[in-house]
């Protein structure tokens, strides 16, 4: 537990806070986004917010996989588990989604869909193994971290003939959501991002100079760690600061230029690029989502329940998920937040997954509101 | 019942034997079951007599009666620092205790599942007679079914508990007042934790013992301080966040918190780092939260501490006005943020 406190020091905290208190100009308003679900909950969870000076304010970015996934995709699960009897896998987050007609996976399932939890791809292939006369589908999800453990267990699948697998597949990238929030009209101005943890470990921090470059954009990668964020809120605070627009590394423990590039081979080899997918609160985005290649067709479940067509969902009417997603807005914006949509009964998906903005400032944050403090 | 002749075929199989049905029958079966782990173990005046029920003597004039129950569903049975039977003594137990009360008398009902051992039944029955001794209760009545294999978990066991308070003791949840000084008299997470890593089959360093002990003699300790204790709850199910939580609500206040101040052992934190878990939320069954006027904390911290149960105790924060009743705490970073309900179940993240 050595190698968690420190990470955790309170002391260092304190001077990390008191140096971007230090480096933070009062004629500035500094808006940076932290565009990773982790590093939301993380900045909730120790307390970080009220940490930082009035000036240097954290929006929250899209980068929460449950939130970004828009309802047309959670229905075609719902659907493929009530009317295919297939036994449907799932990440425990994505189970409370709301979907259409007030449906989700967990109430699928109460009605008798054989919808199952799974803590990774590799137990949905399990299953599969298991239940030779039924159909199993993997419903995945995720960024780039997670994408490398479905590829895998395509490629497994495929070598050992396993013929009742599929995979459901909303996986998306990173790089396209930030150039979307960069570019959207009307969006928020923003001085920096931090830059995912996880994620950078499989793509590596090259990829992100094309946004530094072309947006004059500071990105700063940042571990999961309290420490990391200070620290990388600080390095994103100087760069501003000194008029510097670069791809700086504080996760260097575990984040390389080039990434791991093991995992990249193996993606490729499963999945490329959709021309566009529907993402929430993003709307529809070129080259942004991940589909499964010809050549390992007969684990796509789209391919293989062909009646199986996406449609458009809108939100419901009062969530304001889209516009939170995209930083416009924040969750106690919200005018249902807290009353009608709370964590047990959620009307939108950043209430759901504890990474969504929404359940970080319900769960952690929401006492702040009454009393107008950051 | 030593001068009859036996009434039984053959003396019950401790070693080998298991529950069956005939067990629950109420016929010969189940009288062999009670006399020979039952009786045998809790023997005490009330229970030889063999009644369906204990005759008992009234407590001290001027007293007032105290009453709960509770009910033990634990799995696994077994756990490192106790089991089943001495968690259903000091569950019950505790909750008079937190009433400020003199626990004097449980009941104690036996929800036995067909197949259970009875070596781990009699393991079960001696360690609930230990605790009660210690404890300086008495078991006075019981009942046991039988329900099919796979209805059951081993054994449930509901403990029902009497006792007295005395004078003008009178902790109750709604009299935190803003100013009050918090309490806890140890480290939290150490039952829930010894459970989970049963369960998950972890091991760890060093191995993580259930807390689960009996607080009367500690809270006895802290009365004769003659502090005026407002509140008194232990923090079991949902841990320390969600009783904090309860009090506040029930006492219309809020509550500041600080995160350095509360005693976790190095073992726990990793455990709960390790899986996903807040120690906040974690499970305690030997532990106490006491809130009390500010002026009298540090005479009752000093008598926490001074009494074998209390050695860790702290000072843990404040009450607060707070319409809201939301508990806030300053964390270890220096940041702040609340401690909420606990939000459904803690699903793993996966990303
Ligand atoms: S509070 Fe609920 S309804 Fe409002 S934006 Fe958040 S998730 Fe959507």
């Amino acid at each position: 537990m050595k190698y968690v406190d420190e990470f955790r020091d309170g002391v260092l905290a304190k001077n990390l806070a008191a140096s971007i208190a230090q480096e933070s100009r009062p004629d500035k308003t500094y808006r940076l986004m932290e565009f990773c679900g982790g590093h939301t909950h993380a900045l909730s969870r120790y307390g970080l917010l009220g940490m930082l000076p009035a000036n240097v304010q954290m929006i929250h970015g899209p980068g929460c996989p449950v939130c970004v996934l828009p309802i047309g995709r959670v229905d075609l699960a719902i659907r493929l588990a009530l009317e295919h009897d297939v036994i449907l896998c799932s990440y425990g987050d994505c189970l409370r989604v709301p979907a259409s007609e007030q449906m989700s996976l967990l109430k699928a399932k109460a009605r008798g869909a054989d919808v199952r939890m799974v803590y990774s791809a590799l137990d949905a292939v399990k299953i599969a193994t298991q239940n030779p006369t039924r159909q199993v589908v993997f419903f995945a999800i995720g960024f780039e971290t997670t994408t490398p453990p479905t590829a895998s267990v395509i490629k497994q699948a495929q070598a050992s003939g396993l013929k009742n697998f599929s995979v459901l597949c909303n996986h998306v990238l990173t790089l396209p959501a930030m150039e979307a929030i960069l570019t959207q009209p009307g969006g928020v101005p923003l001085q920096g991002l931090v830059g995912p943890a996880h994620v950078s470990t499989v793509i590596g921090s090259q990829p992100y100079q094309s946004i530094t470059s072309r947006f004059r954009m500071p990105i700063v990668i940042s571990g999961f760690e309290p420490l990391d964020l200070l620290q990388a809120i600080l390095m994103l605070l100087r760069q501003v600061n000194e008029g510097r627009a670069e791809v700086e590394n504080e996760f260097t423990r575990a984040v390389t230029p080039e990434g791991n590039r093991k995992a990249q081979a193996l993606v490729d080899e499963i999945f490329e690029v959709r021309d566009s997918f529907e993402w929430r609160g993003l709307g529809s985005l070129p080259v942004s989502g991940l589909k499964i290649r010809a050549a390992f067709a007969e684990f796509d479940a789209e391919l293989r329940f062909p009646d199986l067509v996406y449609r458009n969902v809108p939100d419901h009417k009062a969530c304001e998920c889209g516009a939170i997603l995209r930083g416009e807005k924040r969750p106690q914006d919200c005018k249902i937040f807290g009353t009608v949509c709370t964590p047990d009964n959620p009307v939108g998906s950043c209430m759901v997954s504890s990474e969504g903005a929404c359940a970080a400032h319900y769960t952690y944050g929401r006492y702040t509101d009454s009393k107008g403090m950051p | 019942m030593s001068k009859t002749k036996s009434i039984y075929v053959r003396p019950l199989d401790i070693k080998q034997g298991r529950v069956d049905m005939s067990h629950g029958s109420g016929g010969r079966a189940s009288a062999q079951l009670i006399e020979t782990v039952f009786t045998a173990a809790l023997d005490n005046e009330y229970l030889r007599q063999g009644n369906d029920g204990a005759v008992l003597p009234l407590p001290p004039a001027g007293s007032r009666l105290v009453m709960s129950t509770d009910g033990h569903v634990v799995s696994p049975l077994f756990f490192p620092g106790g089991n089943i039977g001495s968690l259903s003594v000091h569950g019950t137990v505790n909750d008079l205790a937190m009433m400020g009360a003199r626990p004097l008398w449980l009941s104690a009902s036996f929800i036995l599942e067909e197949g259970l051992p009875l070596a781990d039944l009699l393991r079960i029955v001696d360690s609930m007679a230990r605790a009660a001794k210690t404890a300086g209760v008495v078991i006075v009545t019981g009942d046991t079914k039988v329900v099919e294999r796979g209805k059951g978990d081993g054994v449930y066991i509901s403990t029902t508990g009497v006792g007295y308070v005395q004078g003008t003791t009178n902790p109750s949840g709604n009299r935190a007042r803003a100013g009050d000084t918090i309490l806890l008299s140890g480290t939290i997470g150490d039952h829930g934790m010894a459970i989970m890593s049963q369960r998950e089959g972890l091991q760890f360093e060093s191995a993580i013992e259930s807390d689960s002990a009996a607080l009367h003699g500690l809270v006895a300790a802290m009365l004769a301080t003659g502090a005026d204790i407002r509140v008194l709850r232990d923090p079991t199910r949902g841990g320390l966040a969600t009783t904090l939580n309860e009090i506040a609500r029930q006492s219309g206040m809020g509550m500041v918190i600080d995160e350095a101040g509360i005693p976790v052992n190095k073992a726990v934190a990793a455990a709960c780092e390790f899986l996903g878990l807040d120690p906040l939320y974690v499970a305690n069954e030997g532990k106490l939260i006491a809130i009390c006027a500010a002026a009298d904390a540090a005479m009752l911290l000093a008598a926490m501490r001074a009494h074998p149960l209390g050695q860790s105790a702290a000072e843990i924060g404040a009450v607060i006005e707070d319409a809201s009743c939301f508990v806030q705490m300053k964390t270890k970073l220096g940041g702040r943020r609340m401690v909420d309900w606990l939000n459904g179940d803690q699903l793993p993240r996966i990303c």
